[in-house]
């Protein structure tokens, strides 16, 4: 028996029962899309929280004075030490690991300009402060440490409140916007960074001078946070250890006490984020793989049931003339057949869902190729094996046995 | 004297149903010889349906020697079987035995599939004239479940001749089907034994048996006798007295 010859017979087979060959195909395509497609979410969503994390900054570290609030008592700012300068410049003096190091204030209230108005917060900082927390100018320039030392009514704007003061596609640039009554001149724009994980909006925001902030907008003279940037995401832990010692001499805490500050970084987000998304991905995983298994069983038994079913069929195949060899051979070629072409229709499948599912919730999507080569395995093995199976069985049958089967 | 195509000697076939022990076959002899045509007879349950399984190799006897052709059916395994009844058996069940959802011409077909000797045009050429000889020539393209049960018995004695076996062997194969289709089907019969056919062909029906040359027949698993039949009836003139029906 050549092989040309049992590819047709296998071909006509699997022609003769459309349906039946459908439904085994079917089984296939659930279980290897369904596992491509929820790997590929739980990956895509992880993703999209890192890359939203590090654009909120490169490799930053946030200091801030201790939680005004403990066990749910506001304490007030008085059991606290506040931020100042001289901390900022003991950060800037005392830690290698950071290579920029900016003070931040912050107010909010009303922008007024040309009729219009719009509540907004106003951030003070110094002249790296875009550096710090990676925002782009679109027009305009940055302040300059001139501006700084003398506490010029300059300010950034983002495009929140460049739209709502001045109309979309309108540059703002060498206006004059009012704060809370003091007129600021606009000598930027911010290129635009959209809403972030949590929902906030990014652009809404005026960037000036942290001298201009203290004294002219909320005439104070301490900070309220200090943000700095690392080398290098390595570097974070380092940078940390650093700025504790420093803020420790420059705050005189002596060994016994505890730090009246605290320091966040970005790589603790990151990985707070990741476990939450792992955890996502953990889920998605395990229900891919029942789904895998499900689909795998409901192979198994159309499989076998079609096998069993065919023993008549294999029966009469022998009495005239069929080897065991080439029923099982024809077996074998119909539900490799059937497992790989579902298999490949399943990679399409999940591939396009996946994709499908990206432009809906906007996560750069990430198909596995694990998941792809795995599921398609796992699938294929299974078909072919419940269609080797029960077939070899069938095969070894006296013929006389097999046409009698009932 | 003609040449013995079967030859079987001291033949026994126990089945095992648990405790029990069923005799099928106790011990027969018997001979064929080319170009005979043998009618096997006998009560329900006295071993002729185990006889012709055995003598078409479906099944092995458990005792006793079975030539076919001059060749000892014992010596021959498996796959050597399966090639034995490739080239020189056919074989028609009373239940036809057709593949559904496939044409007359395919099923026909199927026994050369599994002959690498020949090719797809000789395949084709031959399932046509096989269903020719058997008057369905204008229905080679229908499946099984658009044709009456005397066309799906032709297309199941086409498919049985197609591979030119030395012997037919025929279990019931009238058994499903009314009398003038069995008679219709006895006188295609007929006319392969005159082209030379060997036939050996299960009954219970004594008025069948008298268009074959040869009776045996068996009780409780051994031929009781055999007779000659030498008024041998003709199905065709038996068809032709038969009052005419309207025709399909
Ligand atoms: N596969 C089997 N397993 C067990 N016993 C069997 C088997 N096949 C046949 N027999 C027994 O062997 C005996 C002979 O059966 P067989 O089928 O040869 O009878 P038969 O002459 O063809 O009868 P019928 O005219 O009813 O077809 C019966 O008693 C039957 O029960
Ligand atoms: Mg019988």
């Amino acid at each position: 028996m050549n092989i040309t010859n049992l590819s047709k017979i296998a071909l006509n087979a699997l022609l003769r029962n459309k349906f039946r060959a459908f439904l085994t195909m079917l089984g296939i395509i659930i279980g290897v899309a369904s596992v491509i497609a929820m790997l590929a979410i739980g990956e895509g969503s992880k993703k999209s929280i890192q890359d939203q994390i590090s654009s909120m900054g490169s490799n930053l570290v946030l200091i801030m004075p201790e939680n005004q609030s403990s066990g749910g008592v506001q304490q007030g700012n008085s059991s606290s030490k506040a931020l100042d300068m001289k901390d900022v410049k003991a950060i800037a003096q005392n830690s290698p690991s950071i290579v920029y190091v900016s003070p931040e204030v912050r107010g909010s209230g009303q922008v007024i300009a040309n009729g219009n108005n719009w509540p907004t917060t106003f951030y003070g900082a110094d002249v790296n402060y875009l550096d710090i927390k990676k925002v782009e100018i679109k027009s305009g320039r940055m302040f300059t440490e001139q501006e700084v030392l003398s506490a010029a009514k300059v300010c950034l704007i983002g495009q929140t409140v460049a739209e709502n003061l001045f109309g979309t596609n309108i540059d703002p640039v060498g206006q004059t916007i009012r704060f809370k009554n003091i007129p600021v001149k606009v000598i930027g724009l911010l290129v635009e960074k959209g809403e972030n994980t949590f929902g906030m909006d990014q652009d809404d925001l005026m960037i000036a001078p942290y001298t201009t902030v203290q004294k002219r907008i909320l005439a104070i003279t301490h900070v309220q946070g200090i943000v700095c940037s690392a080398i290098s995401e390595e570097a974070t832990a380092q940078a940390v250890t650093e700025i504790t010692s420093a803020m420790r001499q420059s705050h005189k805490i002596t060994d016994g006490e505890e730090d009246d500050f605290q320091i966040r970084t970005q790589a603790e987000l990151v990985s707070t984020f990741s476990s939450i998304s792992n955890i996502l991905t953990t889920l998605l995983g395990a229900i891919a793989a029942i789904s895998l298994l499900v689909g795998g069983i409901g192979i198994m038994n159309i499989m076998y049931v079609s096998v069993t079913e065919r023993t008549r069929e294999i029966g009469l195949r022998m009495s005239i003339g069929g080897r065991g060899l080439d029923i099982l051979m024809q077996f074998l070629i119909e539900s490799t057949f059937l497992s790989v072409i579902g298999g490949i229709i399943g990679i399409l499948v999940g591939i396009t869902a996946s994709a499908v599912i990206g432009n809906i919730t906007r996560w750069p999507i990430a198909v596995m190729p694990i998941a792809v080569v795995m599921s398609f395995l796992v699938c294929t093995i299974i078909g072919i094996f419940f269609g080797w199976y029960p077939a070899r069985k069938a095969a070894s049958l006296n013929p006389i046995d097999a046409l009698r089967f009932e | 004297m003609k040449r013995n195509i079967i030859s079987v000697n001291a033949l026994k076939k126990d089945f095992h149903v648990g405790e029990v022990t069923v005799h099928a076959l106790r011990s027969v002899d018997l001979n064929i010889s080319e170009g005979e045509f043998v009618a096997i007879m006998g009560a329900s349950g006295s071993g002729k349906s185990t006889m012709l399984n055995i003598l078409g190799c479906l099944d092995k006897p458990t005792e006793g020697t079975y030539l076919l052709d001059d060749v000892d059916i014992n010596s021959l395994n498996k796959n050597e079987l399966a090639r034995l009844r490739n080239l020189k058996l056919g074989f028609v069940f009373q239940s036809y035995n057709l593949l559904p959802r496939t044409s007359a011409l395919e099923n026909v077909e199927l026994p050369l599939f599994y002959n690498n000797s020949v090719k797809p045009r000789e395949r084709r050429e031959r399932a046509t004239s096989a269903l020719e000889a058997v008057g369905l020539a204008d229905r080679m393209h229908h499946m099984p479940n658009q044709l009456s049960g005397g066309q799906q018995q032709r297309v199941a004695i086409a498919r049985s001749l197609v591979n030119d076996p030395v012997v037919i062997l025929a279990d019931e194969a009238t058994g499903n089907l009314d009398t003038r289709t069995t008679y219709e089907i006895m006188a295609l019969f007929q006319e392969l034994n005159e082209k030379g056919k060997t036939i050996v062909f299960v009954t219970h029906e004594p008025e069948i048996a008298g268009f074959t040359s040869r009776n045996v027949h068996f009780r409780d698993g051994n031929i009781l006798k055999q007779e000659i039949i030498t008024n041998r009836g003709s199905a065709k003139e038996m068809l032709m007295a038969m009052p005419v029906e309207i025709e399909n």
